[in-house]
């Protein structure tokens, strides 16, 4: 095997139990993947099948079970400022302002490269890039959910990183807010083309944003069901998809796998 | 952990009202009749505060020293009337200040002096409190371990630590501040662990992923977060101060307040003592709202 052909991250046969006093639970078995540089890639699946473990793993936050997470075939298994997260619920240092916030990142990772005066106007462009110039000196507190979420993404862009992890960074927002933060998303990554990987459970925004969607099973024992390549040009127009053929194919593959093949557990009985 | 729900509010302090538009700013003749409308607005808000705030506590003070007057009037009454106090140890209340000779001095300086003793004995407290409880509060097991002894220990009262401190110190000085301290450490410990070990997960991902360090982990991320947690014990920690060195100066002597309550008693002096009760509370009240103000400035911008 060369290592020209070897993917740039890799999900090598990753499994995870989770311990509680005598009892195993079994989360995640044999998860394989190879994700390319600068791809865009959405896992979807039912709440609880271990979405957010398995984003944990590859962030280094969680340790796995059995297998490795392997990136530039290099073991990763420890956090770092190269896989940065969104988190779900955005997780803004609540005493800090929204200028702080990201500074406390950029002065952490840029501390040695960048003098005082460009992580200051590295800062303000990360912010800028997600349009919260407006609000420096804010406090999370003051903030609408949306707005938190985007300081959110300005913090881990502002490091830089080779991958961003987004654990559904959209999910407690409403549809226009949504909207607006999913082409700004578009927006960074082809501005930047870093590798994504985004965890959601909306069928339109995976399928709007990335390459390629991998669907879960329902847990326990969750692995990949099936991976769906989207073909779609970029830049991608939410409008014009609409009435697209392949958009409605891909959407109606999602659909089928999550609702028809896969049911809820909870909806099953 | 049961002091630490004892915490009234801290995390909950609101934001600070937004700064209004200063209204004395006149512009043109047509707005010249709005400044006097505001200023009498105003006024008459203040005017409202004051019945809202400070009425209710006047009549009630007004009436509990009538009550006191009627109760002690009759001649031979164990306790002093107010109006025996006022008359007997007005100096004390008027001139809090004057100095004349070693044990001849005013009341201020007293508490100056308590006050000093306090600084210590609870900077001390502090210090060594939130140190120790942020190291408890990293491991669950030093918390199992340790918990239960602080809290038999936090429940000694200050005057029973004073004779092993006496011995320890051969000094009343430094006796009385360490009875301070370890009156006013417990509280401050036990909440500063339980802010600690709370510290959200969340917090703790955001600075594992940028590598924070173990001090920038301690110094940027834990102490902010378990911040409302250690203000609670700071405030509790001061009111205990306070009772405590009161306690102490009353055996060890010296110029401090208690000592002066102490020497009162022994010539016979009750209507000092009433004065010097008061004095106490009041600082007491100070100290506490002191602290509770410093925890609602640290923490003004952390509301969830
Ligand atoms: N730290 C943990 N300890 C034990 N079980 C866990 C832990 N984290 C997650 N789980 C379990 O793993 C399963 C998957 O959780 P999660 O990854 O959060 O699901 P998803 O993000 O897909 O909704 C759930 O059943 C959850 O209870
Ligand atoms: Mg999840």
């Amino acid at each position: 095997m060369s290592k020209d052909n070897d993917p740039y991250l890799k999900l090598d046969h990753i499994a995870k139990s989770f311990q509680r006093g005598s009892t195993t639970t079994e989360v995640l078995r044999d998860i394989q993947l190879a994700i390319a540089d600068g791809e865009y890639i959405s896992i979807i699946g039912h709440s609880g099948c271990g979405k957010s473990t398995l984003l944990n793993i590859i962030g280094g936050l969680t340790p796995v079970t059995k297998g490795a997470v392997l990136l530039q075939n290099r073991e990763v298994n420890s956090p770092g400022p190269e896989r940065a997260i969104v988190f779900q619920n955005h997780s803004l240092l609540p005493w800090l302002s929204v200028y702080d916030n990201v500074a406390i990142a950029v002065n952490k990772v840029f501390s040695g490269r960048k003098s005082r005066a460009e992580r200051d106007e590295w800062i303000k462009h990360n912010l800028a890039l997600v349009h919260m110039s407006h609000a420096l000196e804010k406090f999370p507190s003051e903030l609408s959910g949306g707005m938190k979420q985007r300081v959110g993404i300005a913090r881990a862009l502002s490091l830089e990183p080779k991958i961003l992890l987004l654990d559904e960074p959209f999910g407690a927002l409403d549809a226009l807010t949504r909207a607006h933060l999913q082409d700004s998303v578009m927006e960074i990554h082809s501005r930047l083309k870093n590798t994504m990987i985004m965890i959601t459970h909306d069928v339109d925004e995976a399928v709007l944003l990335s390459d390629r969607i991998v669907m879960m099973t329902n847990g326990p024992a969750a692995t990949i069901g099936e991976v769906l390549t989207v073909p779609l040009a970029r830049p991608r127009d939410r409008l014009a998809l609409v009435s697209d053929a392949t958009y409605t194919q891909c959407r109606a593959t999602v659909i089928e796998f999550l609702y028809a093949r896969h049911k809820a557990p909870s909806l099953v009985a | 952990m049961t002091l630490a729900s004892t915490g009234d509010g801290y995390a909950h302090a609101s934001a600070p009202a937004p700064a209004t538009g200063n209204p004395g700013k006149v512009l043109n003749s047509a707005a010249a009749v709005s400044p006097a409308f505001s200023l009498s607005r105003r006024a008459r808000r203040a005017w409202i505060w004051t019945l809202q705030n400070a009425l209710p506590p006047a009549l009630t003070t007004a009436l509990l020293l009538l009550i006191w007057q009627i109760a002690f009037s009759q001649p031979g009454a164990s306790l002093p009337t107010p109006s025996i106090v006022w008359s007997e140890s007005k100096d004390l209340i008027l001139q809090p200040f004057y100095w004349a000779g070693s044990q001849d001095i005013g009341l201020g300086w007293r508490i100056l002096t308590s006050l000093q003793r306090v600084a210590v004995g609870f900077g001390l407290a502090a210090i060594a409190g939130i140190a120790i409880g942020a190291l408890i509060g990293q491991s669950i097991w030093a918390m199992r371990g340790l918990d239960p002894i602080f809290q038999v220990l936090r429940t000694v009262p200050p005057l029973a630590w004073l004779p092993i401190s006496l011995a320890a110190f051969r000094d009343a000085n430094p006796s009385a501040i360490f009875v301070i301290f370890i009156t006013s450490i417990w509280p401050i410990l036990i909440n500063t662990a339980v802010g600690i070990r709370n510290v959200p997960q969340d917090y703790r991902n955001v600075a594992a992923v940028l590598r924070l360090n173990t001090l920038e982990l301690f110094f940027k991320v834990m102490l902010p977060s378990a911040a409302p947690y250690i203000f609670t014990g700071l405030r509790i920690g001061i009111g205990l101060s306070w009772l405590a060195i009161v306690a102490a100066e009353m055996l060890t002597g010296g110029v401090g307040i208690g000592f002066f309550i102490w020497d009162a008693w022994n010539s016979s002096k009750l209507p000092d003592i009433v004065v010097a009760l008061v004095y106490i509370g009041l600082v007491g009240f100070v100290l506490d709202r002191l602290v509770s103000a410093a925890g609602r400035f640290v923490t003004r911008s952390a509301t969830p």
